[in-house]
C-alpha cells in the first residue's frame, strides 16, 4: 500500500513538469502563425464572424519558461517604453481588465504582431512569431491571467508592484470596470 | 592556445596571485606537518604516572601555559601575516593605481560585451567575446553585468573577479608574452553558463593599434551582389532588434555587435571557431548549437541564409 501510494506521489510530480518544459527550438517550418482573428462580432448573415485559432496560445500560456522569456523580451523590446512595467504611459495600461482589442492571447499577439492606431508598432519582421507569443503570454500574466504556478515569481530589477504570480486575476471586462476611486460622485 | 593553467603564471599580477596560492599551501602544510607530528609524540610518549593524579606541579604548569599561550599568539601573527600579502597582491590584482589601457568588459546571459572607451564617441571601440591587449601594458578592467553575476577569469593571466549588475569591479593585468589565452565565465550563470568562454589575445604594440584601427573603422560595405543580397536580408529580418551594424540602420545592444564580426575568431562566446559553416549553423539553428540562448531560431530561406553569411564573414 506504501509502495503505491509511494508510486503515485512520483507520477504525480511528474505532472508539474510540463509548466518548466523549456522549448528551445520552433517549428523549424512555420513562420508565422496562422489564424484568423475577428476584431467585431458584427458579422454578415446569421452566423458570428469566422475565427480559426492556433494552439500556440494555450501552449504558450501553460508554460513558465515562455512567460519569463517574455517578460525578458518586455523590457529588451522596450514596450515599457510606453507601457511602463504594465501600468501605462503613452501606451494603455496593460495590468487591468481593459483591453481595447480583446484580452484573449490571440488578440494580444495580434496586436503586438499587426501593430493598433495611435502608436503601437508592427512588430511583424522585427522579432520572431515565437518572441510575439511570448510577449503576449506574459502581458496576460500582467493582469494575472495565467495560473500563478506559471507567472513569473520575481522582478529581475527594482518594481513597484508586486511579481506577476502575486497578482490577482482581473478578467477581461467590455470597457474595463471603472475603479472605485474613480468612481462618481466620490 | 594553451591549455589555462593558474599555476603556469604568463604576467606579473597571475604570478603575485600564484605566489598568494604556493604561501598560503606551503605555510598551512607545513604547519599541519608540526601539528602532526606534535600530536603522535603525544600519543605515543607515555606520560609518568604519579602517586597523586591531582597533584599539581607549579613549574610544569607554567611550562605549559607558556608553550600554549605562544602558540596561540605566534598563530595569531601568522593569521594577520598572510592578511598583510594577500592585501599586498590585492591592491596589485584590483589595480586601484589606474592602468595604461581601460577595458570596460559587461557580462550578458551568455556573452561577454567588451568595450574600449574613449572621450571621442566614434574612437569608442565595441566588440564581444575577445579582449585584444597590448604586450606589457597594465590593462585595467571595469566589469559589470546587465542581468545575473557572472565571474571573469582568465587562469593564466588574471581572476577571478564576480561582474555584479549595479556595481563596477575592477581588475588589472599585464601580458608578458604575445599569445592567446583562454578564458571562461566562473560563476554559474544559468543554461549555457558553459559556453561563455572569453578569450584574450595579446600582442604587440603595433598590432594592438593597428586592430584598434580597424575596429573604430566604418563597417565594409558589400563588395558583391550577394553580399548586398545579404545585407538586404540583415536588414529586413529580426537580426535588427538585438544586433547593430554600425552605419545601417541596425541598432540593437541585446546581442553583440556585429560591425566587424568577421574579425573576431569564435562565435557564440567561444562555442565554435568562427568559419563561415559554424556561422551559417549558427544563424540557422541557434538552439541547437547551444540551448537556451537568447539568439532566436529566424527561419530565413536558404538563399538568405547563404547571402546573409557572405555579407556577415565581409565584416572584417
Amino acid at each position: 500500500m506504501r509502495r503505491l501510494l509511494l508510486a503515485g506521489l512520483v507520477a504525480l510530480s511528474l505532472a508539474a513538469c510540463e509548466r518548466e518544459d523549456r522549448e528551445y527550438r520552433p517549428d523549424p517550418i512555420v513562420t508565422e502563425t496562422p489564424q484568423k482573428i475577428a476584431l467585431t462580432t458584427l458579422s454578415p448573415g446569421d452566423t458570428p464572424p469566422i475565427t480559426d485559432l492556433s494552439d500556440m496560445g494555450a501552449q504558450y500560456t501553460a508554460n513558465a519558461y515562455h512567460v519569463s522569456q517574455g517578460k525578458k523580451w518586455f523590457s529588451a523590446f522596450n514596450c515599457n517604453g510606453c507601457h511602463s512595467n504594465g501600468g501605462g504611459g503613452s501606451g494603455p495600461p496593460l495590468m487591468d481588465d481593459k483591453w481595447s482589442y480583446g484580452g484573449k492571447i490571440e488578440n494580444i499577439a495580434q496586436s503586438i504582431r499587426e501593430g493598433r492606431p495611435n502608436g503601437m508598432p508592427s512588430w511583424r519582421g522585427k522579432i520572431t512569431d515565437e518572441q510575439i507569443w511570448e510577449l503576449a503570454a506574459f502581458v496576460l500574466s500582467m493582469s494575472g491571467n495565467v495560473t500563478s504556478d506559471v507567472a513569473n515569481g520575481r522582478n529581475d530589477d527594482m518594481a513597484g508592484k508586486p511579481p506577476e504570480n502575486m497578482t490577482p486575476q482581473q478578467p477581461p471586462q467590455p470597457g474595463g470596470q471603472v475603479p472605485k476611486s474613480a468612481e462618481s460622485p466620490q | 592556445m594553451s591549455w589555462p593553467e593558474a599555476l603556469d603564471p604568463k604576467g606579473p599580477e597571475a604570478d603575485a596571485v600564484a605566489g598568494l596560492i604556493w604561501s598560503f599551501t606551503g605555510l598551512c602544510a607545513f604547519i599541519w606537518v608540526l601539528v602532526m607530528v606534535a600530536l603522535a609524540v603525544a600519543l605515543i610518549r607515555r606520560h609518568r604516572q604519579s602517586e597523586d593524579p591531582l597533584a599539581v606541579t607549579i613549574g610544569e604548569e607554567r611550562r605549559v601555559e607558556w608553550i600554549v599561550g605562544g602558540l596561540a599568539v605566534l598563530t595569531g601573527l601568522i593569521v594577520i601575516g598572510l592578511t598583510f600579502i594577500s592585501y599586498g597582491a590585492q591592491a596589485r590584482i584590483f589595480g586601484l593605481g589606474g592602468g595604461d589601457v581601460a577595458i570596460d568588459v559587461i557580462g550578458h546571459q551568455w556573452w561577454w560585451e567588451v568595450r574600449y572607451p574613449s572621450d571621442t564617441a566614434s574612437a569608442t571601440v565595441v566588440t564581444a567575446n575577445e579582449l585584444h591587449v597590448p604586450v606589457g601594458k597594465l590593462v585595467r578592467l571595469r566589469l559589470t553585468s546587465t542581468d545575473v553575476i557572472h565571474s571573469f577569469w582568465v587562469p593564466s593571466l588574471i581572476g577571478k573577479a564576480d561582474l555584479i549588475p549595479g556595481r563596477t569591479n575592477t581588475l588589472a593585468f599585464t601580458a608578458d608574452r604575445p599569445g592567446v589565452y583562454a578564458g571562461q565565465c566562473a560563476e554559474f550563470c544559468g543554461l549555457q553558463h558553459t559556453h561563455m568562454g572569453i578569450r584574450v589575445i595579446a600582442e604587440d604594440d603595433a598590432d594592438f593599434t593597428a586592430w584598434k584601427a580597424g575596429q573604430v573603422a566604418a563597417a565594409h560595405e558589400p563588395a558583391t551582389p550577394a553580399q548586398a543580397a545579404g545585407k538586404a536580408a540583415f536588414l529586413s529580418n529580426p537580426c535588427v532588434s538585438c544586433h547593430a551594424i554600425r552605419g545601417t540602420t541596425a541598432g540593437g545592444t541585446l546581442g553583440p555587435d556585429l560591425t566587424h564580426l568577421a574579425s573576431r575568431t569564435t562565435i557564440a562566446a567561444g562555442t565554435a571557431e568562427l568559419t563561415r559553416g559554424t556561422l551559417a549553423a549558427w544563424i540557422a539553428d541557434p538552439q541547437g548549437m547551444k540551448p537556451g540562448t537568447n539568439m532566436p531560431t529566424m527561419k530565413l530561406s536558404a538563399a538568405d541564409l547563404n547571402t546573409l553569411v557572405d555579407y556577415l564573414m565581409g565584416l572584417k
